[in-house]
């Protein structure tokens, strides 16, 4: 059987049948083979205990994205699991693995022509004292993928460190699974993983985005839950705590901004993380921390809006009220990651060009990024640089909004001596005192802008990829990086060639080099994933983009898929 | 921060009252109640010998919330009703600052009323001064939280017919640890409570009747209305619940000084560089 350099794979069940541990094991022992993985979730509408899948894809490059078909859909039962239908594609070569005792697969996943076996998990299970059907499940699985045996050991054993009494049952039920799976004919055996291997790491965007902020040096957090923002924000709790910052949970995201704005106010670079909800409930106080200068850093974790919307599922919809949200003339920061490990970085980044600008920065993450867990190489070690300017103590005559050549004035941090003055949100004079004169508003309007436009960004502002030479360019932002470049790749073998545009940096737009890395374009092409073409309008009312522009983009629930935008690519090149 | 030699201040012990003053002169309507504030509170910080740099007077949006930019301290002047909640993070991330949280009983009350309950129960060591002019001044004139039902205005013509807002009873039962009344005809009552205030560990909540003479021009009767030191300070709920069954709005004084410890965020069991929380995401 030829072997494959990416597989994907479900785990399903009912609620309480473990699909999620097994899953996570899973997602582990591929990372102790040497494999690149990810994984996603996705669980019915009950709070807690409803039916359950788990998505992984293992391949042996990086991987940024979910494929087009599952090879792989395996149940520990079928309660309610056809409500996942839209979420795991099947093709005529995929395989559905079931316990007879649990009644056929649904139809809707039957439909695709998709072989069946049938392994007895729950017999199995209960041959082996102790034993769950969710481990043999595992074992079998790894027997289908070809993953070896001491690396899903590896991987039950952190699992189950703390629980040694569950760890033996666990190993003999995963090697009853890999034996009953013997009888499976199908196997879909991954390629060698890559010889050479990196440090890897283990983590989803919530936890990188919440580790970058760390070191960015955030020491102080305040936080109100919310889907899918909570995880970061209880990644945040403890570890905080351990570098000598403190959280505080708020009564809603009105005080978790404002107490967010406090904390920096005090001189401590401060954060705070959401999504749609409370970012709707934070703009106001956004405005406060753009006119009385005061850094914070607002991670939105975008769910699927408008209102409620689907709180589990990601759409790149914030990007206007996160850009154009702020009444008045409120320049500031907006910056998207555009993969799970680029959380670290981008929010690491965010943090110090909040701090250096004096200025709220705005990471518009989302929930596929936030929420999906994944082995990739350790990231970069992104060198610190810039910081708060502060004034020191006694300087002669301070005037806190002094106007600066580069628009950034030195910031009086409270317990300095001499330096006292009022932050206000009044528009205000150099020294910080409240005016309604014009001259001031100009000049004050002026600073605040000019601090943003006269910044050197460096050369994090996009990544820039695909043919340097190519007449065709895509621009993209966010979650919609991986399933684009990937789309790109496949759609190169019939002859689709284009620059690939992803933006981290989308306000201030760095419209210059943007228009740099457009240099010769024919043709342009703007994807993401919300209704109505948000990043299209914006770039084009931002700047002129050379020739043809259009726009690739639909609404969330479901990412984009690498075929997906193949498919839109084949199409583009031959409009 | 580069630290130059500082200016020649004076030591705090010959710090008089006029030293916590700012040089900004007050927008307010002469006869505003918001000025015997800005001296209360200036006086009680001179009788403390507080540091002008180690203060912080944090306010909303309102005239009386115009009052930091008005002391010599650090100012921060926010948006309308989150006073509490930049007092609450400027505190906790820098306990060794003096938080004094400052505005009014529509910014308090009212569109800001989630925030005080919260603080309340947070019991942040911080002190609240609420300026009380049962009206809101600065939109001029409407009825605020704190009005009289029937009180008569251009937008709820012939009163809103609803309840007063009572906001030591709301101080107390949400856990406030130190409740108290005064009045900004008295500068020098005014003043003793706020330093006890200030000295009392955890939330401390003032609320100060303090007229506006342009809008409630009535309101200027209140000095013979007010009855000096007729609330007694108690550490027993029920005692200071009991009283406030009594109470008519007017009597001044400490109704609650309670033992509660304040707010601590739990410290780690060990400290670590930021490096050291990579271990967890290695494989
Ligand atoms: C979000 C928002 N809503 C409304 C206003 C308008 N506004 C400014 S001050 C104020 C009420 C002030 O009343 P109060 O807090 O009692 O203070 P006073 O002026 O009486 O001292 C209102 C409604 C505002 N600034 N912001
Ligand atoms: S309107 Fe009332 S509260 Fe405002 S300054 Fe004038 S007197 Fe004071």
């Amino acid at each position: 059987m030829q072997s494959a350099r990416s597989v994907s794979v479900v785990l399903a069940g009912s609620g309480g049948a473990g699909v999620m541990t097994a899953g996570n094991m899973l997602l582990e022992a591929a990372a102790h083979a040497g494999y690149y993985a990810l994984m996603t979730r996705s669980s019915g509408p009950q709070i807690r205990g409803g039916e359950a899948a788990a998505m992984l894809r293992i391949a042996c490059e990086p991987i940024e994205c979910m494929e087009d078909e599952f090879q792989v859909l395996a149940a520990v039962d079928w309660e309610n699991v056809q409500r996942f239908n839209a979420e795991i594609p099947l093709g005529d070569s995929s395989l559905i693995v079931g316990d007879p005792d649990q009644g056929n697969p649904p139809d809707v996943f039957l439909k695709s022509g998709a072989a069946r076996a049938s392994l007895p998990l729950k017999k199995i299970a209960k041959s082996v004292p102790e034993g769950r059907a969710n481990m043999v499940l595992l074992g079998a699985l790894a027997a289908l993928l070809g993953l070896p045996d001491d690396a899903v050991a590896r991987a039950v054993e952190r699992t189950l460190g703390k629980r040694p009494a569950a760890l033996a049952p666990s190993l003999a039920a995963v090697a009853a699974g890999r034996a009953a799976a013997a009888g499976i004919a199908v196997r879909f055996p991954l390629s060698p993983p890559p010889a050479t291997r990196a440090p890897r790491w283990l983590l989803t965007g919530n936890e990188a985005a919440g580790y970058g902020a760390i070191k960015g040096g955030v020491r102080f957090v305040a936080a109100y839950p919310i889907t899918p923002a909570t995880e970061l924000l209880e990644w945040m709790a403890p570890a905080l705590a351990q570098v000598g910052g403190t959280l505080v949970q708020a009564e809603d995201e009105l005080a978790s901004v404002n107490m967010a704005i406090g904390g920096s106010y005090g001189g401590v670079p401060s954060l705070t993380a959401t999504s749609g909800p409370g970012l709707s409930l934070m703009v106001e106080a956004l405005g406060l921390a753009v006119a009385a200068e005061i850094p914070i850093v607002v991670v939105d974790v975008m769910r699927v809006g408008p209102s409620t919307g689907i709180p589990t599922k990601s759409e790149q919809g914030d990007l206007n009220i996160a850009v154009h949200g702020l009444h008045g003339d409120a320049p500031h920061l907006v910056l998207a990651p555009n993969s799970v490990a680029d959380c670290l970085g981008t929010t690491q980044w965010a943090v110090q060009l909040a701090e250096a600008l004096q200025t709220p920065a705005i990471v518009l993450s989302d929930q596929f990024l936030g929420q999906a867990r994944s082995v990739v190489d350790r990231p970069e070690d992104f060198p610190g640089g810039c910081s708060r300017v502060t004034a020191g103590a006694g300087t002669p005559g301070y005037k806190r909004y002094a106007v600066t050549e580069s628009g950034v004035s030195p910031m009086a941090i409270p317990g300095s001596a001499g330096l006292a003055y009022t932050a206000d949100g009044l528009e205000h004079a150099e020294r910080g005192t409240p005016s309604s004169q014009a001259s001031d508003h100009f000049a004050q309007l002026d600073k605040r802008r000019r601090k943003l436009t006269a910044h050197d960004y460096g050369a994090r502002w996009a990544d820039v990829e695909g043919e340097p030479a190519a007449d065709c360019a895509i621009v993209t932002f966010g979650s919609c990086t991986g399933p684009v470049r990937e789309g790109l790749a496949l759609a190169a073998p019939d002859g689709v060639k284009a620059r690939l545009i992803s933006l981290r940096l989308l306000a201030p737009l760095p419209a210059l080099q943007l228009l740099a890395a457009l240099e010769g374009v024919q043709r342009v092409l703007v994807i993401e994933q919300n209704q109505s073409a948000q990043l299209y309008k914006y770039l084009r009312a931002e700047c002129d983009l050379p020739g043809r522009a259009t726009s690739l983009h639909r609404p969330g629930a479901l990412q984009f898929s690498p075929g997906e935008i193949r498919r839109h690519l084949l199409e583009w090149s031959r409009a | 921060m580069n630290e130059v030699a500082c200016n020649a201040a004076p030591a705090p012990a010959m710090r008089g009252p006029n030293d916590y003053k700012s040089d900004v002169k007050p927008v307010w309507c002469p006869g505003c109640g918001d000025f015997g504030v800005v001296n209360a509170l200036a006086k009680a910080m001179a009788k403390m010998a507080l540091e002008p740099k180690d203060v912080a007077v944090v306010s909303g949006i309102g005239c009386s919330s115009r009052i930091p930019a008005y002391m010599a301290s650090y100012g921060f002047h926010g948006v309308h009703g989150r006073a509490l909640a930049a007092g609450t993070g400027l505190k906790v991330a820098r306990p060794d600052l003096t938080v004094i949280v400052t505005g009014g009983d529509g910014d308090g009350y009212s569109i800001g009323g989630n925030h005080f309950l919260h603080a309340c129960r947070r019991n942040v060591d911080m002190t609240y001064i609420v300026m009380d002019n049962r009206v809101y001044g600065m939109t001029k004139g409407q009825p605020s939280p704190t009005t009289e039902p029937d009180w008569d205005s251009k937008l709820s013509p012939d009163g809103t017919g609803l309840r007063e807002f009572q906001p030591l009873v709301i101080a107390l039962t949400s856990g406030a640890n130190f409740i108290a009344r005064g009045f900004t005809g008295d500068p020098n009552g005014l003043a003793e409570i706020i330093e006890q205030a200030v000295r009392h560990p955890g939330f401390s909540f003032v609320e100060v009747l303090s007229p506006c003479v342009t809008f409630r021009p009535e309101q200027k009767e209140w000095k013979k209305i007010v009855k000096a030191d007729a609330l007694k300070p108690t550490a027993d709920m029920t005692r200071a619940a009991r009283r406030l069954l009594r109470d008519t709005g007017f009597e001044l004084g400490v109704l609650y000084a309670g033992e509660r410890p304040p707010y601590a965020p739990r410290g780690p069991r060990a400290l670590r560089t930021p490096s050291e929380l990579e271990a967890r995401f290695a494989l």
